[in-house]
């Protein structure tokens, strides 16, 4: 039996309503329970930050295309190397790192659980292969099914019920967290290097809409009594002004929602939420779907913020891909994936120089602070592609210090500058709202119960920041709250101490979370029978070789749901 | 002496990867491997039976190995021969910095060596590799 | 023998080339492999001759001639002379679990050496033609649904990826496709191989021309015309002719082999054939793939890329990754006599390296991991037999597109021979007790 009390810091558990207060907390046998006993290994969190352990919903770590992207990258990882330590593994970084180095890196930040947001299902194997190579953090993937031929054709058919079974059966298959949905439709166009525009135009020879197929995977996530609503990447992220897309996306479900918790989860919206009409007059479409937002609870979003580096940008997004790689010149790597989705690499660096960079800089950050429910706005990079996910406390320090944002605006491109509302916007986020936007809000809308809490029963995941929120001023010393950020004192991992003062010093592999969904048998078998006629027309794989075994997983944990209920 | 200049392609073959299965010592993968296929008009100039041993020599070594007709229509001055250590023998290790070795179009003359023992695998690794 | 003592397992994935057939059905009568369904000329001879040029014990050379040792003293020796060693070399891992190799990766990590994949001297330029242009791919069956141009550059699939054609291209049936008749197949090889036999049209080039034809076809397909007459030994009309194949097509594939890779020009080959599909994708929609050869580099590449973030020719001597083909790659490394020592696995660079490489190998402290009697295993130091993966082993495997497999395990492995998996372990944990880990 292993005992951790951790005393004395502020303790910031927005899902339990504490804000700042000093207490205890007490772990036994990796769970937080009421007090543990005189014996137990004490951490002094004094004069610190207390929190739950980072969860970050979005970040491309793991699978093909994250792979292929660090194989055609060595310029990337040349100029950042990790040694060999008697602890940890050798690696590399920057913008895409090896896998034990994304572990490392994610646990000296206090992450402790991390989701893949993309997976092709026919893939997928050697996504969790990568997931069982990246120690500190708890995981699961999303599997991408937006174009995937099955859903389509049950979708056009109108068999929903068919359909849900059919997806239960991927999500089980696949070892998957959540319903991905990846430019829905347009992937498929891509296939035939082809592209789709809004929400209502017809998938080439699928005679089936984005629309529909958003409205459907949506019903059905409802259905399947999902932890997470479906995650959508929007339609035409490569258009000017996009923003039109996001809110006609968000709003075709509206009418689907009937209270509770969010129905869609639309995700780097910084990316979808351009106005204008061509790169010249791009502009900040970020106050029109804030309001939406604010009006709206069946939605919930991640920013996507941008970060002025050298990054890469990888998505199943195949046609937006490909106009990025002509419109910057750089290198460009696509993988289409039969039957289901597609994927592009390109190369990429945002600088303050170039107009529509900024714009997107912006976009990011109004999202953050013109939607009002800090539960409904989460923060991400979508890493790698609007930055690496080791930004993340520079964007806590924006989140939180109006002078910081203001530094970087007036290096910005001045006609950007002009046309943002940033710079004027004077809000700032409480420790507390940063501990919603980085933990509790994501676990929340993951449905991961015992994550981004610290009230009993949850996983004992906690990370303490060397900041004392009694005495520093974030909005004034940021670079301290960024510094602190970067840097744990300590991370903790289901009672264990990972990290100490930013340096690995324990490591654990994880465990990978999927869902189960159980639906009617009679229902499940009519899906069967169909999945085996058309199995071998679509796939160049045989039936029995696609499902993944849960022994695949190092550490399994499965969540069960139940159809209907 | 008889003599032709070719330019030498190695590949893999049906029978190599069947013999390569059946074990590198075996009957049928020496049967495959070791072996030379030229154009007919080189086989003509060379005026060795189907089947008969040719000395195959680069500026890196020098084999004997059997001599055929190539059946996917070479052209005069290329030869074939599948992967495997009677290649090697004569492959350029330079890789010019790529990590590659030059395994295909590399210059080789071509002569009768009738007289002359193809060596098995087991001669060509005790006679040429070392003694330890 | 009843019935009862056969069996028959289906969907057994085969474990020979870069095709990644997953449909075999294997018939087992009393403890033997009697038949393979479904598998091709090659693929049959690997299951029934399965017990061909085994051998069961592992060796240990003492006084000039390999001699039975038991499996504790092999992996004594093996690791005595990897962490002794100042630089030594893992070599092989294309014929092996993607779980296999991850633990090589981490072996090559703890003795401080170089872990390199047979690509350095097969698919290599490709990869390094990726990292300058990059490449524009996908899985086979989207090329099985539609593709109605496909072309084997330096490719010959009828003898060295022989169900490819049928399961994946020309003669495949798809979505969108229904079969020969939908599509063009067009071969481009210094011979008039079985394969170009089967083309709509065959481009016969001029061996080491294919950075000029790929330049020529370039220049074709954005419009401007040719000023040569012949290039590389084709006519400028055939390049215009085919250059306007390529572009009036609806979706095309061009599926390159060694052919490309190994002739003169080598990743300038690649960043040539590269740069065409990605102009292509200007006018249509145009891919490339690789015609891996071994059933698991793919594997190899993958797991040495996310372990290091470097596919291969991986020095892990410094402590950290360092990549740089040409200084880090195996055959350059044993060109130059760098390495003191040497594991190789699965692979037999005695008879595939060319001569003054391979030479070396032999010269220096040599551990072997194989199920075969090879000419690797003729000049080592310490050789372990091992199971067949596939037959005898379970893992996964890569296929040319990057899809994974499951394998199976269909039977137990001689007695006392033991999988890859194991014997690297063994090796690995041995290595840390002797450094003290």
């Amino acid at each position: 039996m292993s005992e951790l009390l951790v005393r004395n810091g502020y303790v910031y558990d927005p899902l339990n309503r504490i804000n700042g207060e000093k207490m205890d907390i007490a772990i036994r046998n990796g769970i937080v329970v009421d007090d543990v006993g005189s014996s137990a290994k004490l951490v002094d969190a004094s004069g610190m930050i207390v929190m739950p352990g980072g969860v970050d919903i979005h970040s491309h770590i793991a699978g093909s295309k994250v792979n292929l992207a660090r194989m055609i990258r060595p310029e990337d990882h040349e100029r950042d190397v990790e040694s060999r330590t008697s602890i940890t593994r050798a690696g590399v970084g920057r913008s895409i790192p090896s896998t034990f180095t994304t572990g490392y890196r994610y646990a000296r930040m206090g992450y402790t659980t991390v989701f893949e947001p993309a997976t092709p299902p026919m893939k997928t194997r050697h996504t969790h292969e990568e997931l069982n190579d990246t120690p500190m953090i708890d995981k699961g993937c999303f599997p991408l099914l937006g174009n995937n031929w099955f859903v389509m054709d049950y979708l056009r058919e109108g068999k929903l019920e068919e359909c849900a079974a059919y997806v239960a059966w991927m999500l089980k298959a696949t070892k998957g967290y959540a319903i991905k949905l990846v430019n829905p439709g347009g992937v498929e166009a891509w296939g035939w290097g082809k592209y789709l525009t809004g929400l209502d135009d017809p998938v080439p020879r699928f005679d089936i809409t984005p629309r529909e197929i958003v409205r459907g995977l949506c019903k059905i996530n409802t259905y399947l009594n999902l932890p997470h609503p479906i995650h959508v990447h929007t339609n035409d992220l490569a258009r000017a002004g996009n923003y039109e897309t996001t809110i006609k996306t968000m709003d075709c479900v509206r009418d689907l929602y009937h209270g509770g918790k969010p129905i869609i989860h639309i995700t780097h919206v910084q990316f979808t939420g351009r106005s204008g009409t061509d790169w010249i007059n791009v502009a900040s479409g970020a106050p029109e779907i804030a309001d939406y937002v604010n009006k709206h609870e069946h939605v919930d979003i991640d920013i996507g913020q941008i970060i002025f580096t050298d990054t890469t940008t990888m998505t199943a997004d195949g046609s937006f891909q490909f106009l990025l790689h002509l419109i910057s010149g750089n290198k460009w790597a696509n993988t289409d994936v039969e039957a289901e989705t597609g994927g592009g690499i390109v190369p990429f660096h945002y600088k303050k120089s170039n107009y529509v960079n900024c714009i997107q800089w912006g976009i990011g950050l109004e999202l953050a602070l013109m939607i009002k429910d800090p539960w409904r706005v989460q923060m991400t990079t979508d890493h790698p592609n609007a930055g690496p996910f080791t930004e993340y406390p520079r964007i806590i320090a924006w989140l939180m210090s109006r002078e910081a944002r203001g530094r970087v605006a007036r290096k910005l491109n001045k006609s950007a500058h002009r046309r943002l509302d940033v710079p004027g916007l004077d809000r700032e986020y409480s420790f507390y709202e940063i501990a919603i936007a980085t933990r509790a809000a994501t676990a929340k809308t993951l449905g991961l119960k015992q994550k981004g809490h610290l009230g009993l029963g949850a996983d004992g995941d906690i990370s303490i920041y060397a900041i004392d929120p009694t005495t520093i001023n974030p909005s004034r010393q940021y670079k301290l709250v960024r510094r602190a950020f970067r840097k744990a004192v300590y991370t903790i991992k289901e009672g264990k101490i990972l990290v100490k003062n930013g340096e690995v010093v324990d490591t654990v592999p994880g465990k990978t979370f999927w869902v189960d969904p159980k639906v009617p048998q009679d229902t499940y078998e009519k899906m069967l029978s169909n999945l085996e006629r058309k199995f071998e027309d679509y796939y160049t794989m045989q039936m029995s070789n696609y499902p993944i075994g849960e022994e695949y997983l190092l550490a399994s944990k499965k969540i069960e749901t139940v159809a209907g209920s | 002496m008889t003599l032709v200049k070719v330019r030498l392609v190695s590949g893999r073959s049906i029978g190599q990867g069947k013999g390569k299965e059946l074990g590198k010592f075996s009957q049928q993968y020496f049967q495959s491997v070791a072996i030379c296929e030229l154009s007919s008009d080189d086989m003509n100039i060379l005026a060795v039976p189907e089947g008969g041993n040719v000395r195959v020599k680069t500026d890196f070594g020098d084999v004997v190995v059997k001599a055929y007709t190539s059946k996917q229509s070479l052209p005069k001055g290329i030869a074939f021969m599948p992967y495997g250590p009677w290649a090697n023998r004569l492959t350029d290790p330079e890789t010019h910095g790529s990590g590659m070795p030059s395994l295909k179009g590399i210059e080789a003359e071509v002569s009768p060596a009738l007289k002359e023992e193809v060596p098995t695998l087991e001669t060509l690794v005790k006679n040429l590799y070392s003694e330890k | 023998m009843t019935a009862l003592s056969e069996k028959i397992i289906s969907d057994v994935v085969c474990t020979i080339c870069g095709t990644g057939c997953d449909d075999l059905q294997i018939r087992i009568k009393d403890g033997k492999i009697i038949e393979a369904k479904n598998a091709c000329a090659v693929s049959i001879s690997k299951f029934l001759e399965q017990h061909a040029q085994r051998y069961s014990s592992p060796m240990i050379r003492r006084d000039g001639e390999l001699k039975c040792a038991s499996f504790d003293e092999a992996v004594c020796k093996a690791a005595t002379i990897l962490s002794e060693s100042r630089y030594p070399i893992l070599l092989g891992w294309s014929l092996t679990s993607a779980e296999a190799t991850c633990i090589g990766v981490e072996l090559a990590e703890l003795v401080g050496g170089v872990v390199d994949n047979n690509t350095g001297f097969c698919h290599g330029p490709g990869l390094i033609g990726a990292q300058d242009i990059g490449v524009s791919t996908c899985t086979l069956g989207e090329v099985r649904h539609r593709a109605d141009v496909v072309v084997y550059w330096g490719a010959n699939p009828i003898h060295a990826h022989p169900r490819h054609i049928a399961r994946y291209t020309v003669l495949s049936k798809g979505r969108f496709r229904e079969g020969r008749k939908e599509r063009k197949m067009i071969v481009v090889d210094v011979r008039k191989t079985d394969t170009a036999r089967m083309a709509d049209l065959f481009i016969q080039i001029e061996p080491n021309g294919d950075y000029e034809l790929l330049s020529a076809l370039r220049m074709a397909v954005k419009g401007e015309e040719l000023e040569q007459q012949v290039i590389a030994g084709v006519s400028s009309e055939r390049i215009e002719e085919l250059a306007d194949l390529l572009v009036r097509c609806e979706f095309g594939i061009i599926f390159y082999g060694v052919g490309l890779t190994m002739s003169r020009g080598k990743s300038r080959n690649l960043d040539a054939a590269l740069s065409l599909v990605r102009d292509l994708n200007r006018s249509t929609k145009f891919l490339i793939m690789p015609m891996r050869g071994h059933f698991n580099v793919c594997g190899a590449n993958e797991v040495t890329s996310w372990i290091t973030g470097y596919p291969y020719a991986v020095d892990l001597s410094r402590g950290y990754p360092f990549y740089n083909p040409g200084e880090t790659s195996a055959v350059d490394i044993l060109s130059r006599r760098e390495c003191d020592s040497a594991l190789v696995i699965s692979s037999d660079p005695v008879s595939h390296l060319p001569y003054s490489v391979a030479k070396y190998l032999s010269e220096i402290p040599l551990v072997t991991i194989d199920p075969h009697v090879t000419a690797t295993t003729m000049v080592s130091d310490v050789a372990f037999p091992t199971a067949i993966m596939g037959i005898e082993a379970s893992g996964s495997l890569y296929r040319m597109d990057g899809v994974v497999l499951e394998c199976k395990k269909l039977l137990d492995p001689p007695q006392s021979v033991k999988s890859d998996v194991d014997v690297l372990r063994a090796i690995l944990d041995r290595v840390k007790s002797l450094k003290g880990a």
